[in-house]
């Protein structure tokens, strides 16, 4: 059957349609370009890991803890061997004395020669080589720029004071975008105001070792990681931050596929819906061929290797424009990445994308070509022969379906941190096609059955276009539904994750938090605040403290039955409070809070958060004994809260009542409210001006900063989207363009019984903007559920809809779509009428 | 000598709504190898259907056509596509073109179908008897009506059929050109001994088959011989 007359026909047959064919064939292009663009990134990714897995850690092992090491560890430690470079991170006040600025800064004293891998890059090059030995600091970039600083300046941490050597462009384990959030200040180790460690400070210990023997550190950790665990000290390997990477970026990858799957998946029904009116084009051509004895197979033959043909193009130019797309993605992750990706050409990404844009391209357009057979050969004799039978009476219709949701499954499932994850994508994507669909069909129906037969002639006929025979309702009610839904969804999110953090920090909220005050600082600090003219909205002391054992059972006792499954839970630092009422953020779920406990009393109430309650695997009852800097309190876990952790404030895993802990060891933490960044800076810069170990956060710029950092991640995702989106538009001009054929006859039909030109435009305007709003408005209302899904499930907060948003994509999706209508079908009213109707388009 | 095209009791209906419309009831004749046979009779008559239904286009409700020895009711689609690629010519009245292919490759497709190897040769020659050698490599589109037919009789006898089946040939050409097209496809029908079945409203031409068969409201009502059927029959 596959002889060399089919090719010789599909060549010939698509003659004067070539550039049709190519319109269409774009939208395959975008999707195909987008896939090969993103797996060769990927792939290219993933080698960057592995080269990059050394200068990540900067060195060969990392020990770490967050108290100073014992004895125990720091002999383990000598006996290791190698380069050693020491380090203490913690949060401490910057002051720019030049400026009078003052930051929250994430700061590193640092002894020694890490990192022993990778670079830590400056401005000029040279101070990371001598800050150290100069005693001089390294500042962040984002800081730097932020308040004006130049090198030579100065910074205060603490007590003690330091010139600044350079300019920290990049440094090992962390993006930029950590750096906006928590920008580093760089100083000597022995250069720390001891003052700043002290109790209740949350400093980092950890020690880099580099081995020039080339001994195996995963074998190493495996012997040593016990009598680490035991004495509460942690261990990162070259290898862990390898896996620890694969694993963020293998997410992110995952999520890019999922756009590229999208525009494929766009592409694809971009083709089905093209080839279905080219098909319908070609209906007297398949009669005539089927007449003088072209068997069915043949003719659909014919038709499938055009299609075959046109999605090797479509894969080769995809796959060309993916390779240059891919430069770009780099630069457009450039803030989540803590290194370079290199560019370098993936050949199994390319065949891979040139497979997948082979493999939909015929199989969606084997959609609407299975119905060849159908044709009759009776159309020559008759033009209106209706096919003697649906695609949905065939079941090869139903086989090529099936070949695609399977396709379409296994993809989603592939590309999906858990099968379920996938069926549940490709599940949910499914839904909104259906939905889509499903409303065309409503509309279609609801225009014929309740027509408003009063209306002006010109918008009855724009409007009856919506169903009549070879109407586009449901290829741009896909087309343009789908990216409606896309952009929505994303505005959606956005606007709710930021809606969270304006109620976090709403009018009558705090929104400066002064924390690590000593207990004899706490009056002079609310004095500064008194002076300042703001309020005291709250003091909230903290005391720190460690579980020792749960009903009884020793945390050592449980660390050593392999029965036991020991969490972060079980092993880290607690950060307490006392308190006899519950925050705005709080709600008890189980028990009954209890605010007052006898002092006397050997057992205290206690609430705990429900997380770690699950952690603990407790209830209600059970008892938990804690380690507080050396004495022990048994806690009766009395209630059981729910937190809502998105609200900025003082939130706690335990709360203890009044009456058990006003004696312990403890800081606290003053919140406070300023109306404008000038009262909030002069605050901060007077309380730590006079105690230097107190630290500011000023909500407002936690809130910018957020801003700041979501607006970068919802460009990367708007840019992926933009894929999608592009596809989209490619599937809805090509969609213009093959109905304008229809209409073209229409409207010269229409000119020759006398419509006037704008009666003719009119009638395409309405047309248009009644599809343009119905899919703009579907795609909305299904961006609503998929918003309030992510919200309630993922977020778990409240779904705010983006309303500004909601009312432009309503008015900008339909003008879009009118203003791509009238373009495409611009000079239909300027042919002669005998032109159009002598033709046989 | 046995017919080529044999009818018997043939009837068509269609539904429409909850009504059954007859359309061909109960119709049988034969034509018998380089008969010419006029099929007429008003809008509605059946004739198109008739046609349909003896080229294998359609399938009946009741009835059987055997044509070229084989029994249509009883063939597949794809082997009705078959007999017709080896025993049929059609010429229909919008010419139907494929108009995607020049006229020199509408001539060529039922040949090339066959597989067969001097499609290009036959064409050309037919192209050239139909007088459109100068026209080869133009479009469809490019071809005025009477061009345009030219190349359909040219496809139409290029495999050498048994049967012509024709539907309303002239109907879309003025007179002069429509008298042209006349004399093209009785002088190619004459010289290549094909049975000529056509379906018409024009009587003119009616009368230069030997054979007018009239149908009303889906039955015959008459079935006789022309002078030049009657000369025929006398020579043979």
């Amino acid at each position: 059957m596959w002889d060399s007359w089919i090719f010789k026909m599909a060549w010939r047959d698509s003659r004067g349609s070539r550039r049709q064919l190519s319109l269409f064939l774009s939208s395959m292009i975008v999707g195909v370009a987008a896939l090969v663009a993103i797996t060769s990134f990927g792939q290219n990714l993933e080698r960057a890991i592995d080269d990059e897995a050394k200068a990540l850690l900067g060195a060969d092992l990392i020990i770490e803890a967050d108290e100073p090491f014992g004895a125990e560890t720091e002999a383990l430690m000598d006996s290791l061997g190698g380069e050693q470079s020491r380090r203490v991170s913690f949060a401490s006040m910057a002051y720019f004395s030049t400026t009078e600025d003052t930051r929250l800064a994430n700061v590193r004293g640092i002894e020694g020669g890490y990192p022993f891998y990778g670079s830590v890059e400056t401005t000029p090059p040279e101070a990371s080589n001598t800050y150290l030995a100069d005693g001089h600091a390294l500042v962040d970039a984002s800081l730097m720029q932020q308040y004006g600083i130049e090198v030579g300046d100065s910074v205060s941490v603490g007590r003690n004071t330091y010139a600044i050597a350079g300019r920290l462009d990049k440094k090992p384990r962390e993006n930029e975008l950590m750096a906006v959030f928590s920008p580093s200040v760089y100083i000597p180790l022995a250069g720390v105001d001891s003052t700043l460690l002290g109790m209740g400070s949350r400093a980092e210990y950890d020690v880099a070792f580099r081995f020039d023997d080339g001994r195996d550190v995963e074998a190493l950790v495996d012997e040593i990681g016990p009598r680490l665990r035991e004495n509460d000290v942690g261990f990162d390997t070259v290898e862990e931050v390898r896996e620890d990477w694969d694993e963020i970026l293998t997410n992110l990858y995952r999520f890019l596929s999922v756009v590229a799957f999208i525009a494929v998946l766009l592409g694809g029904i971009g083709v089905a819906s093209a080839i279905h009116v080219y098909i319908r084009r070609r209906l007297s051509t398949i009669a005539v061929l089927r007449c003088v004895g072209a068997v069915a197979g043949r003719t659909f033959a014919i038709y499938a290797v055009q299609a075959a043909v046109m999605g090797l193009i479509g894969g080769l130019i995809g796959a060309v424009l993916g390779i240059g797309i891919q430069v770009f993605v780099p630069f457009v992750l450039s803030d989540f990445l803590p290194f370079d990706v290199p560019f370098t050409l993936v050949w199994g990404a390319v065949a891979g994308g040139l497979a997948l844009g082979v493999g939909a391209t015929v199989l969606f357009a084997l959609l609407p070509l299975v119905s060849i057979r159908r044709i009759s050969p009776l159309l020559t004799l008759r033009a209106t022969v209706t096919q003697e039978a649906s695609d949905v009476r065939d079941p090869l219709w139903w086989g090529v379906l099936a070949v695609i949701a399977v396709g379409m499954t296994a993809f989603a499932v592939s590309n999906a941190p858990a099968p379920e994850v996938g069926l549940g994508y490709a599940g949910g994507l499914a839904a909104v096609f259906a939905a889509l669909l499903g409303v065309a069909r409503l509309i279609m129906w609801a225009t014929r059955r309740f027509f408003p037969t009063g209306w002006a002639y010109t918008w009855r006929q724009g409007l009856a276009n919506l169903f009549r025979p070879n109407n586009q309702t449901s290829t741009l009610m896909l087309s343009l539904g789908l990216g409606t839904f896309l952009i929505a969804t994303l505005f959606g999110v956005q606007r709710t994750l930021l809606g969270q953090i304006e109620i976090a920090g709403g009018s009558e909220r705090p929104n400066i938090v002064l924390f690590d005050i000593q207990p004899d600082e706490i009056d002079a600090v609310m004095e500064i605040v008194d002076e300042n003219g703001l309020p005291v909205v709250a003091r909230v002391p903290i005391v720190t403290m460690r579980l020792s054992a749960v009903n009884g059972r020793s945390i050592e006792a449980m660390r050593e039955d392999s029965t036991v499954d020991l969490s972060w839970a079980h092993r880290r630092e607690y950060r307490s409070t006392y308190r006899d009422y519950l925050n705005e953020s709080e709600r008890v779920i189980e028990g009954e809070f209890i605010g007052e406990t006898d002092p006397e009393e050997d057992v205290v109430p206690i609430s705990l958060e429900e997380e770690i309650a699950g952690r603990l695997d407790v209830g209600i009852g059970d008892t938990l004994t804690w380690d507080v800097q050396g004495y022990e309190v048994i806690g009766r876990v009395a209630s059981i809260r729910h937190v809502d952790w998105q609200r900025i404030g003082t939130n706690f895993f335990v709360v203890f009542p009044n009456g058990v802990l006003e004696e312990a060891p403890q800081f606290l933490v003053l919140l406070s409210r300023a109306e404008d960044t000038a009262a909030s800076a002069r605050l901060q810069r007077d309380v730590v001006r006079a105690f230097p170990s107190v630290s500011a956060i000023d909500l407002s710029l936690v809130l910018s900063t957020f801003d700041a950092i979501f607006s970068r991640v919802s460009f990367v995702v708007r840019f992926m989207a933009s894929f999608s989106i592009l596809t989209g538009l490619i599937v809805l001009i090509g969609a213009v363009v093959v109905s304008r054929v229809q209409r073209t006859r229409e409207s010269v039909l229409l000119k020759t019984l006398g419509a006037s030109r704008r009666q003719v435009v009119r009638i395409m305007i309405v047309e248009y903007l009644f599809l343009g709003f119905f899919a703009a408005l579907t795609g909305l209302v299904l961006s609503f559920a998929s918003g309030w899904g992510f919200a309630a499930l993922v977020f778990e907060t409240t779904y705010r809809p983006d309303l500004s948003a909601v009312v432009a994509m309503l008015v900008v999706v339909p003008v879009l779509t009118v203003a791509i209508g009238l373009i495409s079908g611009r000079g239909i009213y300027k042919r002669p009428p005998l032109d159009v109707l002598r033709a046989d388009v | 000598m046995a017919p080529v095209l044999s009818v018997h009791h043939l009837t068509k209906t269609y539904r429409s709504g909850t009504r059954t419309l007859t359309v061909l009831d109960d119709v049988s004749f034969d034509v018998r190898p380089g008969e010419t046979c006029a099929v007429v009779g008003p809008s509605g008559s059946g004739k198109t259907t008739l046609l349909g239904l003896c080229a294998g286009l359609d399938r009946s409700s009741d009835g059987t056509v055997d044509l070229c020895g084989h029994r249509l009711n009883d063939m597949s689609e794809d082997a009705l596509a078959r007999l017709r690629n080896q025993e049929v010519g059609f010429i229909f009245q919008t010419f139907q073109l494929i108009p995607t292919l020049t006229a020199l490759e509408n001539v060529m497709v039922p040949s090339e179908l066959r597989g067969d190897r001097s499609a290009r040769e036959r064409a050309l020659e037919l192209l050239r008897q139909v007088g459109l050698e100068d026209r080869t490599t133009h479009y469809p589109t490019q071809l005025s009506g009477g061009e345009q037919q030219r190349v359909a009789i040219a496809r139409a006898f290029i495999n050498r059929p048994t049967v012509l089946f024709a539907d309303e040939p002239t109907g879309n050409l003025d007179a002069d050109t429509g008298a042209t097209i006349e004399d093209l496809i009785f002088d190619l029908n004459e010289t290549r001994g094909t049975t000529l079945v056509m379906v018409t409203h024009n009587l003119d031409l009616a009368g230069r088959t030997g054979r007018i068969i009239s149908l009303r409201g889906g039955e015959i009502v008459s079935d006789e011989s022309t002078k030049i059927g009657d000369m025929r029959s006398a020579v043979s």
